[in-house]
């Protein structure tokens, strides 16, 4: 993850109950048919932010971007942008622009051209309009690319046209789809740390769908994840992925390992688990609210499990027995598929972070424990 | 062993396939510049001769003929251009409506609906068409050119259709989103951006027209009023008459003509199918 520039604790104006949302969207459903596509979805999102979009393809993201836009109508609820209603108004009188997927360059047009169309629409007069785009051409580092035809610049240039395009027009709101979509991964990284850096120069709000956490965790200040039209967490990246609220959202971020179980012992600060799954007791340092005897789930990213060869001093709580039937070595860090003594396999990540010979690596088939701080499981109850 | 070498069965049927396709064209063009009166005699003593060609200029009757018909498939294709295009964005841009198979089919049902029908009930439209403006408004107009016009359109407005309607289908558009979203208004969106793009098939979609109505006869010969005679029914008459040797230099450039539209038409397509696949390529691998 980027750390952020600004104060994290300073632009946090959800927790803010007196901010006043940019973008409310309020009780939006879209309905193609019998299908619901956007189904009853409420946000609120504030000037400055960066916000992503997260779910799998027909979740729903693309469908409610594109009513924001003003390509699909809602079959119900509002849409507000800065106090101002935008049922009535058609796309090309909404101060949003936004930056397509395939990034719709206009073939027939240099980069120059392309960019400048906006800002012929609002009749601007023709110094102004060479001067507005000489400076975004500069913010987005293409200049000598200016006489340029589209099909004449790679990827990633092509990216930076469809977003000197957008934000030529000094959007209030401006919207990405899939903005790194098309990229190759090293070039990925890199535009990531550029929309970033541009977006905090322009101060321009941006609402972002992904289907690629990897995308929604570096770009966003807050993340809704999206399944089957509806919103299912809205959090910052950290609490998305540390602190899922269900099922669904902890495996879609990230990988996880869970485990059903039922609430044998609930007390405000701690909890026991009594998991088959596991063949044992989970504890967790933490209260939940779930009543006693519930079926719960507690998920436990591989990177928070530590193996080791040696039983640890209590066998009780929060440790297993298993034996390694998959190790994938990745360089950085490395991934093993340990088949615990229930029968099911648990994933854990350790960093490889010495260089070890050969007889000091766990190896196939050894028998390990796997151990884990109470503070790391997640108890979800959906 | 050099000619052993070239006759493989891939020349030879080439060949012969060649020949069955164009052999009699090559004899007709080979014959309009013969100088015999007799069609079928070669006079091998004065000819190659452009006598045929020179009479033809000189002859009124094919000179206004000719500037009808060139006439009529000008403004036949133009109009054919406008209907058509108009056919192919509904058909690829207003999503599904009420109807919309039905103007599929009826749009594109003039190419494969015999001519001989095409041609008749054109005419009886015409002839109500006459008999209702003469009683109800006292106005009393000849079929003629505009007869053979409005007939040439509606025929050939169908392939104008299919072109127009598979370059809109390929290109992406999100492109018209994009300018909807840039604050262009629909009408702008479809001169700055949609007719720049579909040009190429739009005049492709003309060339084939002006040519499908150039050679037009059958459905001409139903509409045209006793007064118009476009080349091709001229030349169709004075067959029927027998034959002329003039007629073969008429017909040669004829051949020259249509060739032409068609050899145009097809590069035009075909430059256009190679931008399309290299920006298409070019998106798929992301630069």
């Amino acid at each position: 993850m980027v750390e952020r520039r600004y104060d994290k604790n300073k632009f946090e104006p959800w927790r803010d109950p007196a901010a006043k949302p940019y973008v409310s969207i309020d009780r939006v459903t879209k309905k193609f048919g019998d299908f619901v596509a956007v189904n009853n979805v409420s946000l609120k999102i504030y000037q400055g932010e960066i916000f992503c979009l997260l779910g799998g393809s027909g979740c729903g993201k693309s469908t409610l971007l594109r009513m924001l836009a003003g390509f699909e109508a809602p079959s119900g609820g509002s849409i507000c942008l800065d106090g101002q209603d935008l049922a009535d108004t058609p796309p090309y009188e909404r101060p949003i622009n936004m930056m397509f997927q395939s990034y719709a360059l206009f073939p027939h047009m240099s980069v120059e051209k392309n960019i400048a169309f906006g800002l012929k629409q609002e009749k601007l007069p023709r110094g102004e309009i060479a001067s507005r785009v000489e400076e975004i051409l500069g913010i987005v580092r293409l200049t000598e690319f200016a006489r340029r035809m589209p099909h004449q610049l790679s990827g990633g240039q092509r990216q930076r046209v469809a977003l000197a395009r957008a934000l030529v027009k000094r959007p209030k709101l401006l919207l990405l789809d899939e903005p790194l979509g098309a990229l190759d991964r090293k070039l990925r990284e890199h535009t990531q740390f550029e929309l970033i850096n541009i977006q905090e120069q322009l101060g321009v709000t941006f609402i972002v769908v992904t289907h690629d956490q990897e995308e929604a965790m570096t770009l966003a200040s807050r993340i809704g994840v999206m399944n089957r039209g509806e919103i299912v967490q809205i959090g910052t990246p950290t609490e998305i992925y540390e602190f899922p609220t269900s099922k669904f959202v902890a495996d879609f971020i990230g990988s996880v390992n869970m485990f059903e179980g039922r609430l044998v012992e609930d007390l405000p600060d701690r909890v026991r688990i009594q998991s088959d799954e596991l063949g044992g007791v989970i504890h967790v340092d933490h209260g939940i609210s779930a009543a006693p005897g519930a079926v719960v789930w507690a998920a436990i990213r591989p990177e928070k499990i530590d193996i080791r060869r040696t039983p640890p001093g209590s066998m009780a709580e929060n440790c297993v027995r298993g034996v390694v039937k998959e190790i994938a070595y990745m360089g950085d860090m490395s991934v093993y598929l340990v088949k615990i003594d229930s029968g099911k396999t648990v994933r854990v990540t350790l960093p490889n972070i010495e260089r070890l010979s050969d007889d000091e690596r766990i190896v196939w088939d050894e028998t390990v424990y796997l151990t884990w701080h109470p503070g790391s499981p997640v108890v979800v109850t959906q | 062993m050099k000619i052993r070498r070239f006759l493989t069965f891939p020349n030879v049927a080439l060949a012969l396939g060649l020949a069955f396709l164009y052999a009699p064209i090559i004899v007709m063009i080979v014959y309009s510049f013969n100088n015999s009166r007799l069609v079928t005699v070669w006079d091998a003593a004065n000819s190659p001769t452009l006598r045929w060609y020179v009479a033809l200029f000189q002859d009124r009757p094919v000179l206004q003929a000719a500037w009808l018909s060139i006439r009529v498939a000008a403004m036949s294709a133009t109009g054919a251009v406008i209907l058509g295009t108009l056919a192919g964005l509904v058909l690829a841009r207003f999503g599904p409506f009420r109807g919309r198979a039905l103007l599929r089919g009826l749009a594109t049902a003039p190419l494969v609906m015999p001519e001989v029908i095409t041609g008749l009930s054109m005419l009886l439209l015409f002839v109500s068409l006459e008999q209702l403006l003469r009683v109800l408004l006292g106005w009393q107009f000849d079929r003629g050119m505009l007869t053979i016009m409005l007939a040439h359109i509606t025929f050939t407005m169908a392939y104008v259709t299919v072109v127009v309607q598979s370059r809109l289908a390929s290109f992406d558009d999100s492109l018209e989103e994009a300018a909807l979203d840039l604050g262009a208004r629909p009408a702008r969106v479809f001169f700055q951006i949609t007719l720049p793009l579909i040009m190429p098939a739009i005049m492709s979609g003309w060339l084939l027209a002006f040519t499908l109505s150039w050679d037009d006869v059958v459905v001409s010969q139903f509409v045209a009023g006793p007064g118009a005679n476009t080349l091709p029914m001229l030349i169709y008459s004075k067959v029927r008459l027998g034959v002329n040797p003039s007629v073969n230099a008429l017909a040669t450039l004829m051949v020259l003509i249509v060739a032409t539209g068609v050899i145009v038409a097809a590069v035009m397509m075909k430059r256009a199918e190679r931008r399309r696949e290299r920006e298409m390529r070019m998106a798929d691998a992301g630069g």
